[in-house]
Formats: C-alpha cells, structure tokens, sequence
C-alpha cells in the first residue's frame, strides 16, 4: 500500500466526516432559519459568544445571523444532563442512537466529493471509498440504521416509543425495495456500480436528467446531434425521471422526512422512537437523521446530476488532476447537495404528513409496481439498437399487457376501506 | 348517531398523479418564503416587522409607543399629590389575587405621624413578580385606588429575591398619581 | 331541623285533608294553647312558637333573617337601633257578640298594622302575623339604614370589623346603596383610648348600646355610657374610669360594627382571611369553648363560642390573649439529651430509647410521675398505663387553685382536673404530690416523668432536690427551668396545637381541635407518651391516632364508656356529676327567669 494513499485516506476520512457533520450542523441552521422564513418568522439569528459569562462586560456578537445556533445547539446537548429512565433494556438504549449515526456516516465514503487530484503520480480519488459497488454499499449500509431505530424502541420499554419503532421498521423496509429498483435502469444505463465513475460519464454525456451536452457539443450545436443513439438518450429520460421521482422519494421515506416522518410524529406518538431519550443520546438520533438526509442528497446528487461536475461542458475547460480544481469541484458538490436540502425543507412544508396506510399502499402498491415496470422499461429502450423497432414495439406491447395486468392484480387486491367500518 | 357517508371527489387522471399539485403547493411555499425574506409579508407594516417576516426584534425595536393606554404591566403602588401612601393595607388585593402574589403586613400609623387619622398603612407590601399574572384584579378591588398596573413590562432578575418588589420598589414604579378619590383630604 | 318547625310541617300536611268540621278540635293548631305554644304567621306560613318568645326569636325559628343591631339574646332589649322594624297584624276583633270568622285554613283573617313594630322586644300573641318583607319592611330598613350610615366614616378598607360588619352586611342587602345626606358630617373622637384592651373609635359607633348593657348587666362593671344627645350621642367611658375589666374584649365582640376593636387584634389581619377552628379554652377549669382563628400557621385571634352550659356567649380577656404564649421563641423544637452536662439536639428514636432505659432499670418504687392537670384525658390515660407498666403508683398532677372571679373564671385553674380525677379513679388527683416531693428530697425517688409542669416554678420543689434525681424525664412546650436539668427533654404540643378531650369542672366533657401545627419537631404529648410506653412494655401496641387512644380510655374508663370523639360534638356532653356550677350561668338564669333576657 502506497504510504501516500494511507496518509490522503486518512486526510480524506478526517476532512469529509468533518464536512459531513458540518453539514448536518448547516442543515439545523438551514432548517431553522428557512422554516421560519416560510413561517414569516425569523429564526435563530442572534446567537452570540458568551463572553459575559466569562466575566467579559458583553457578550460578543458575530455579524452572521446565528450561523453559530448549531455549535450552541450541540454545547447545550452535551451540557444536558443525560438522563436514562429506570425501565428501560438499559444496554440496547445506549447502544441504540449508536447503530443510527454510524451507517449514516459510512455511507459518506463511497460517495465521490470531488474530482480526483493528482499528487505527482499518484491520482487520489476525493471519495474516502472508490468503491466498485458503491450503490449497493451505501443500501447495504443504510438499511443498518432501521436497527438503531427499532432498537430504540424496543430498549425503551414504553409503548410509544414502540410503535414508532414498529412504524419505522416497516416504512424503512418497505421503501428499501423502491429505493434499489428505482436505480437499476441507471445502473443499466452506466453499465456499472462505481460511483466515480457514473460521475464522469456524466461530466463527458451530460447529467443525467440534464442531457444538454455530450462529447459532441452543446443541445443546440449539430455535434450533439451527430453523436450515436442520441434519440435512445433522450427517449431515456421517461425511464430515468420516473426513477428519479421514485428514488427522491424513497430517499424521504428512508429518511423519516415529512411527509413521511410517521415514526416520530408527534401528534401520534409523542416523540416517536427517541421519546425517552434526552441529551447526546437524543442529539445522536438526531444528528443520524439529518446525516442521513445530507446522505440521501449527496446520493440523489451524484446519479442524476453530475456529481462534482459543473456541468455544461466547463469541466473540460479546466486542467485535470489541479489541485485547485478538485476544492472547485468539491465547492460544485456540496452547493448542489444544499439546494437539495433546501428542497428537503421546502417539501416539509408543503406537504402534509400521510396516513401510515397511505404511506405503505405508496410504497407497496405504487412505487414497487411503477419501479419494477420502469426496469423494463429502461432495458427496452437501451436494448433498442440491438433488437431493432419491431423488437421495440413488441418488447413494448407485452410490457404494456404486462403493466396492465399487474396493475389490475394490484387494485384488485386491495381492498376498499368501508365507510362503515369504524 | 347517524352515520354520513362521505363521498370523496372524483379526480382526473392527471389530477391523480398529484404531481400538478404538489409542484404548485411548492411554488406557493417558495413565492411566500421569498416574500416573507424581502419583508412582504401580510401584516409586515402593521407589526413593525424587522424586514424579515412579521417578527419585531425585540430588545432593539419596542412597542411602547403602540401599547394600548389599558396594557396591563407590572402592578405598582401610588402615592397622592400630597406625597401620602394611598393604600391603606385594606388586603382586597391580597385577597382577590389569584395566583396569590401580594403579600401584606399591615401596620399602624403611629400618632405623631402627619396622616395619622388614616391610622393604617402597610408595614410591607410584596408582590412577587414570578407569580404575577398582570390580570388586573388588584387594581380594580382597590378601594383607595392605590395600586395600579403600569405599562412597564420589563420585569428581570437574577435571583427569586429580586423579583419580588418590595414596598419601596412599588412605589418607586408607581409614583405619584393625582386627580383620583381624596378620601383622606381635610373635609373628610 | 328545629322542632317547632317539625311540629309546622305536621300542621301543614294535616290541615288539607282537615277541612270538615268534625276534625277541628282535633287540629294541632287548637292544642297549642294547651302545650303553651302560640300560633304565628310568619311570612304566610303558620308555625307554633312557645308563649312569650320574642317576635325576633320567632322569625328565627322560622329561618327568616331579621336584621338588628342592638338585640342580643344575652342582653335586655331597648330597642334603639330600629333596625329590626317588621310588619304586624292581628285578627280584627269582633263586633260584640259576633263569632270569629274563620278562613278555610282554618285560621281567622289578619288585620295589618300600617305602622312597621320592632321585633326585637315585642313578644308573639294568638293568631298574629308578622311580615319580615315586604313594601312597608323594606323601605323602613332603607331608611334606617340611611338615618345609620349620616355620621358612620365609611372607612371600611381601614376598619378591623369589615368582613364581619352587620352594618356592611345589612347595607348591601337592605340599604339604598346611596346617601341623600347634604350636609357636613359630625366628627366625634376617633381611636380613643378607653382601656387596656379596648379601642374606641365613635365615629363608626351607631349607637345599639350593646356594649352599654353588657358592662351593665354580664360584667356588671358599669363604665359605659352615652353622653351627648341627638346626632351627637356617643359613647364614653365614664369620667376617671378605663374599661379595664377583664371581660372588656366580649364589647369587641359584640359590637355590630368597628366602633370597638381589640387593640390585641388591631391591624393584625383582615378577618377574610382567617380560618376558624372550634375549640376550648384550657386556661381554667371552665373550658370556655372558643373559636381560634388563624392563617397559615399563625392564630391571630381567640373568641368565645357559644354554649349555654358553659360559658354563655362570653370569655375572659385573660383567657383569650393567652394563645401568645404559644407564639414565643422559647418553644421547644427537638428532642434533647444531655450529655455532660449540656443539653444537645436529639432524634426522637434516640430520646425515647434514653428516656426508656433510665426508668426500667430502677425499681418500681424508685420511680414516680408528676403529670399535669392540664394534659389532655388521652395523656392522662397513657401517663396512667406507663405507671401501671413500670408498677409504680407514685402518679400525681399539680394542683393550680386560684380565685374564682365569680364569672367565668373558676378557682381551678387546671383544665382537666375532673378528668385526672375520673382517669386516676380518686377524689384527689394532686394527693401523691407532697409524697412525690419528699420522696425526691429524701432519695428515695430516683427517676421521675414530668408532664407539661415546671416543677420550680409551680410544685414547690427546689433546684437542689431535682439535682439529687438520677433521671429526669421532662415534656414541656417551652424551655423553662425543670426541663434544663432533665436528662431527657421532649418538645410537646400547646392547646391549639392538638386534638383533645378535657372534662371541665362541672363534669362535661369538652374536645379542643387543632388549629396550627406544632413548630419544629414537636409531637402530641399523646404521642411521647406512647412511644415511650412501647419501649417499656413490650406487648403495648400503639394506636395509630389520638381517637384509638380515646377509645381505650373510653373502654377502660367508666365515666366515658360509650364516648367517641365524634359523638361529643362540638357543645361537648356531660359524663359525670361534680357539684360545682358556673357563677355567671347562675346570674344568666336568673336575669332569664326575671324577663330581662331571652337567653
């Protein structure tokens, strides 16, 4: 093993675990500030340094608008005191909030930052993990965190907790299956599972939901045209943006976001999950989620928008392997993941909460069936130039009869709630 | 009870995607998010919003000049334009008080004392301000009209002890207040 | 439910079905003459009244509220204040050698008077009716009710009787709510020194003259008066004369307004506030029942109570200001042993275990029991089986005889004597404690319990005879000379501190309720003694509260069998039969029998 990659590994996982907590603190500030705008509030925004307490006349204010709420946030988490009730599985509780914030973390290292920089010979990929699996890794890890979940509520010995456990469980496995059969047509698309890789082909062919250039030119120029199979490309699209709806919104799902944050919705169940818990315990669960969230964003980002890249053909313009470059890209990175998190924020505020059987008829009735269709869907349309337009339209009418069919089993089987029945 | 049986719309084939209205619903949030960042908000002007939503910052921006002349804040004690205390320690307010926030020691007025005929006033008068709940009631049980809730809202401390006013701090909020009942005056 | 009103109910449901004349010698109404009873209609219903009660009394048992100020059915009746005016009338008489006629309720038709007469000295009469409302009764309350409030200061917030004021009272329910007065108001003397205990402010006085007559005629004292006359009456004491008498606080009491007030109680607290707990009074053998006020943990006041078998309507001043002694700062608080010495503070566990093994370890005979005549009969019942447990019969109490004041005040100066006496089965209970003394002087003695005495102070014993003691156990409320040479001192608990039962010296047994908590750790005395009694004999179980202990006295003792603490009730009831009388009963009964009173 070259001593230089240990040292950059090691640099890599100090620096994006650091910029993935920095995240989750940006996220509460985010949340907060941006929900109060919605709510034609203000917000935190005059968090100061406490000099007072240090005996200082007054307390130092940084003309940041309460950008340090997150760092007093956790201070207060840290200070409180952590209290563990009586009845509680006493090991299971602490170990609990633990199985929720580790997975969330781990994903983070498959994940491509930035673009790879090059120190001398050595090319150092800006993922902590250039993993060849990366998209199985990441559902393999993530489905770990149900665990912490469920623990929590089964440890807490008390029943609210428990539902919001059971809740959780459910919700989190059912939308698992969504979630992987949602991405198997881009898989099948880049014909591969490293990350780093369907983020350069995205830099080179375009995003992947924003096709507007290739290595022939810009849309509007004829070199993107003269490109082979750009028909196939674009008529791709159907396939890819009913994966990327179906994936977005498991990713809330996976996340326990609004609409779909039943597992600790507090009208029903108190707080959920970690109603008994308080202090570090409680700010681990919390920290998990939006870890998990800053995760689902980086995830969504890398396979439908590019990545690292800043898209429409400047990638190329710039040198490859410049140190310089990469801190741009890593830039480029992390703004896409925020719009994504301010859009997180924008659905929990404007969409209400859903039923729990709302939420599992979604997830089993429509999105499994739309995921499963969407697969062979994706698999005609790349098979096009091989099986020809006659194979095309047949391939499509048997899909079509197919669709049909199971989604009348579906409907079928489903049963109509009775307005009589209380 | 009867049971009434509700029938739920009939949706459109688009409209049953949802995605029409979901988008919309979004576009609504984000238009009265940027409007409640420029400091458009309905209600912004009236509120004196600090250009952010309709909210006040508050230790720099007050509402004083707005505050009804009925607002009701800290309960003080007055004296007359004589300078003569008005309560007389009657205990209504003690009384009537319904977090039981003013305590009274009443005492006598010794006989040398220039107001001696009105013969009782308090010793001590405490109204602890963690208890207060501003409803008024003493102010209007007085008889004397002795004690009244001023406009003063900004009632702070660091101990328990100081938060309860004593009979010094009272009159020191309440001051002086003439034109009420002379019950004490020489015709009487 | 009085009784005369049971006998009207009867009247009434009897009367329907009555209405043929052969039933009408029959009827409860024609034998009233023959019960000495009168018929009356009081606001249109007919109820039976004994013959010569007075027509106010007669409302009152008719549950209708006459408003007065100067009657009181302790005192004669001058009728001044005309606040009790109500309409009368009498059936018209008939022409000569005409029958009565009668109504088909059987009784004659009432004539009324169109003059408005007091009720408070008028008596009832056959067949006559009285209006306590009405047109005629109402305006004549507004007006007197105006003519009352011309000169009265109408300092209420300032005044000690609000809250408990007939003049507040009767002016919101009676009055105009608005005076037609013009004129300048006549300013008499304000807070006057008049006595000792007794503020005089006559502005506020209207002129009832209660406390005139009680002076008269209870305290038989007669230092008030009115001087002056018209609307400058008001009343004095007497030229080189104070109210001084030690039955002065009772004009507080009586006076209708704030003209009188205690100077003990003045400016001390609004009466609103006060809660009232029945209860006796322990400073004599009386047992004067009282009403002991208090807020928070704090009494502010002691009144009297009435019952007609006690103490009237009345209390000594002496008596009622005692309750300060209980508010001093040299309570008792915590249990102390000493130790070289030196008192130090103890546990209760720790004190009784103390107290226990210094009394078992002697002989019976070296032990003995100074208890007190002021303990309660449940601490005279235990303090009688700790000595059955030890075997000694060295028990005695301490006598206290004074002068009797020929009133209220008896000679026996002891609460419970009568009950020492009935516990301990003798005529004597104090006998043993010249024994006691001189087996103490002599050495003989050993150990001793003292009960609530200050044996230096009140049983003639000496510092030098207490020295020669190897054990001393003391219980007392507050710190005094016998218990800083104890060896063992338990901080017990004052009159208004516990429930108890006393038996006063004419034989009637009395309970005195709690009313504030003991301060710091003080326990019952009940409870001391129990504790105790468990660490000398082993099969002793304790009762959980001061009613277990009452029924074992009232199971072992005879003169209380059948006796629970509920069934003594608040007037208390006679157990047994001691001779002796209340001097100011005596004088009450006969002022009643003459007609100067109602009683």
């Amino acid at each position: 093993m070259d001593i230089t990659l240990l040292i950059a590994a090691a640099i890599k996982i100090g620096v994006f675990i650091g910029i993935t907590m920095t995240f989750v603190s940006i996220c509460v500030i985010f949340e907060r500030r941006f929900s109060a705008i919605i709510q034609d509030r203000v917000g935190p925004n005059r968090t100061m340094i406490p000099l007072s307490i240090l005996g200082f006349k007054k307390d130092f204010a940084l003309p940041i608008g309460g950008l340090t709420q997150p760092v007093a946030d956790g201070l207060k988490f840290i200070l409180k005191e952590d209290f563990t009730p009586s009845y509680v599985r006493t090991v299971f509780f602490w170990l609990a909030p633990v199985f929720v914030v580790v997975p969330a973390l781990l994903t983070m290292a498959v994940v491509p930052f930035g673009s790879p920089m090059e120190f001398g010979d050595t090319v150092i990929p800006m993922a902590v993990a250039d993993l060849n699996v990366g998209p199985l890794f990441i559902f393999a890890i993530a489905s770990l965190s149900v665990y912490g979940i469920t623990l929590a509520g089964w440890a807490s010995n008390s029943k609210y907790p428990f539902f919001g456990g059971v809740r959780a469980c459910a919700q989190m496995i059912s939308y698992e299956i969504a979630l992987g059969l949602s991405i198997i047509p881009i898989l099948m698309f880049f014909g591969g599972l490293n990350l780093g890789h369907i983020v350069e082909e995205q830099v080179k062919n375009g995003w992947l939901l924003l096709p507007l250039w290739n290595e022939g030119g810009f849309i509007i120029g004829s070199g993107y045209w003269g490109q082979e199979n750009v028909i196939q490309r674009l008529l791709l699209l159907i396939p890819l943006g009913i994966s990327f709806v179906i994936f977005t919104t498991s990713i809330f799902a996976e996340t326990n976001r609004m609409p779909f944050d039943l597992p600790e919705c507090e009208t029903e169940l108190v707080g959920g999950y970690h109603t008994e818990y308080s202090s570090m315990k409680f700010a681990l669960f919390f920290m998990g989620e939006y870890a998990a969230m800053v995760v689902g964003s980086a995830l969504i980002v890398t396979l439908f928008f590019g990545g690292w890249s800043i898209g429409f053909g400047i990638d190329g313009l710039l040198p490859t392997g410049a140190w310089w470059v990469s801190l741009i890209h890593i830039g480029c990175f992390l703004t896409k993941v925020t719009v994504f998190i301010l859009f997180f924020i924008l659905v929990r505020w404007t969409i209400p909460r859903f039923r729990y059987d709302q939420l599992m008829n979604l997830g089993w009735i429509v999105f499994f069936e739309a995921a499963l269709i969407n697969v062979f869907l994706a698999a005609l349309v790349i098979a096009y130039p091989s099986i020809g337009f006659m194979g095309f339209i047949v391939g499509f009418i048997i899909l079509a009869i197919a669709s049909v069919l199971l989604i009348l089993i579906a409907k079928g089987t489903t049963k109509k709630p009775s307005a009589t029945a209380v | 009870m009867a049971i009434i049986k509700v029938q739920r719309p009939k949706l459109s084939a688009g409209e049953k995607i949802y995605f029409g209205s979901i988008f919309k619903g979004m576009i609504i949030t984000l238009r009265h998010a940027f409007r409640s960042l420029v400091g458009k908000s309905v209600g912004a002007k009236e509120l004196n919003s600090s250009g952010v939503g309709i909210t006040m910052q508050y230790p720099e921006q007050k509402w004083d000049e707005e505050l009804p002349e009925y607002y009701r804040g800290t309960p003080a004690l007055v004296t007359d334009e004589l300078d003569r205390e008005r309560c007389v320690s009657c205990q209504l307010c003690e009384f009537i008080c319904p977090p039981k926030a003013i305590k009274i020691t009443p005492g006598e007025i010794p006989s040398s004392d220039e107001w001696a005929k009105v013969e009782k006033r308090p010793q001590a008068f405490d109204i602890d301000m963690i208890r207060c709940i501003y409803c008024g009631m003493c102010e209007e049980v007085c008889p004397e009209q002795a004690i009244y809730l001023r406009p003063d809202y900004v009632v702070t401390g660091t101990t328990r002890k100081e938060m309860v006013h004593d009979k010094d701090r009272l009159y020191e909020i309440g001051g002086k207040r003439v034109g009420l009942v002379n019950k004490w005056n020489d015709l009487k | 439910m009085h009784p005369v009103l049971n006998q009207r109910d009867r009247t009434m449901s009897e009367d329907a079905p009555a209405s043929t004349a052969t039933a009408e010698k029959k009827l409860p109404k024609d034998l009233a003459a023959e019960n000495g009873m009168v018929n009356v209609q009081i606001d249109g219903h007919w109820i039976q009244v004994p013959r010569g009660t007075r027509m106010i009394e007669a409302a009152k048992m008719a549950e209708k509220e006459v408003p007065h100020y100067c009657y009181h059915p302790k005192l004669s009746s001058p009728g001044n204040c005309r606040m009790c005016l109500v309409q009368m009338g009498m059936p018209p008489r008939p022409a000569p050698g005409a029958d009565p006629e009668y109504g088909d309720d059987g009784y004659q038709e009432i004539g009324w008077m169109p003059r408005p007469v007091i009720a408070c000295a008028n008596t009832v009469a056959e067949n006559m009716g009285i209006r306590t409302t009405g047109e005629l009764v109402e305006d004549t309350r507004k007006g007197v009710m105006e003519f009352l409030l011309i000169n009265h200061p109408l300092d209420c917030p300032i005044c000690d009787q609000a809250g408990e004021c007939k003049l507040q009272e009767f002016s919101v329910e009676h009055g105009s709510g608005q005076s037609r007065f013009q004129e300048t108001k006549i300013k008499k003397p304000k807070n006057v020194d008049i006595g000792k205990n007794i503020r005089l402010d006559d502005e506020r006085c209207i002129m009832c003259s209660r406390c005139i007559r009680f002076m008269d005629e209870v305290a038989e004292e007669s230092v008030l008066g009115f001087s002056q006359r018209g609307t400058h009456t008001s009343v004095t004491v007497h030229p080189g004369h104070r109210l001084d008498n030690n039955y002065s606080l009772n004009t507080a009491d009586i006076c209708p307004v704030g003209a009188l007030t205690s100077n003990d109680f003045r400016f001390q607290m609004r009466v609103w506030f006060l809660k009232e707990t029945k209860s006796i009074d322990t400073n004599c053998g009386t047992g004067a029942n009282t009403v002991i006020w208090t807020r928070g943990n704090e009494i502010f006041r002691v009144t009297p109570r009435q019952n007609d078998e006690v103490n009237s309507a009345w209390m000594p001043d002496s008596h009622r200001l005692a309750f300060h002694s209980l508010q001093t700062e040299d309570r008792l608080t915590r249990p102390l042993i000493k130790k070289d010495d030196q008192h130090g503070e103890s546990t209760w566990l720790e004190a009784t275990s103390k107290a226990a093994e210094g009394l078992s370890m002697r002989q019976p005979n070296e032990v003995a029991i100074i208890a007190s005549g002021r303990l309660s009969n449940e601490e005279l019942f235990l303090t009688q089986k700790i000595a059955q447990s030890i075997g000694t019969d060295l028990v005695s109490i301490v006598p206290r005889k004074g002068e009797s004041d020929g009133k209220l005040v008896s000679a026996d100066r002891n609460p419970n004597t009568t009950g020492a006496n009935l516990i301990f089965g003798t005529d004597e209970a104090c006998a043993k404690l010249d024994a006691i003394r001189e087996g103490v002087i002599a050495g003989r003695i050993k150990s001793l319990i003292v009960l609530q005495e200050d044996l230096l102070a009140e049983a003639g014993f000496k510092k030098e005879d207490l020295e020669k003691l190897d054990h001393l156990v003391v219980t007392h409320t507050h710190a005094n000379s016998t218990a800083a040479q104890a060896n063992v001192v338990f901080p017990g608990t004052g009159f208004a501190e516990k429930r108890a039962t006393y038996v006063n010296v004419t034989g009637r047994l009395q309970r005195a309720n709690q009313a504030v908590i003991a301060p710091g750790e003080a326990r019952d005395d009940w409870e001391i003694l129990s504790a105790l009694l468990g660490k000398l004999d082993k099969d002793y179980q304790a009762p959980a509260s001061m009613d277990g202990v009452f029924n074992a006295l009232a199971k072992e003792v005879s003169a209380f069998n059948d006796q629970t603490f509920g069934s003594i009730g608040d007037l208390g009831v006679s157990i047994t039969e001691t001779g002796v009388t209340i001097p100011l009963l005596e004088q009450e009964k006969a002022r009643k029998e003459s007609g100067i009173i109602v009683g």
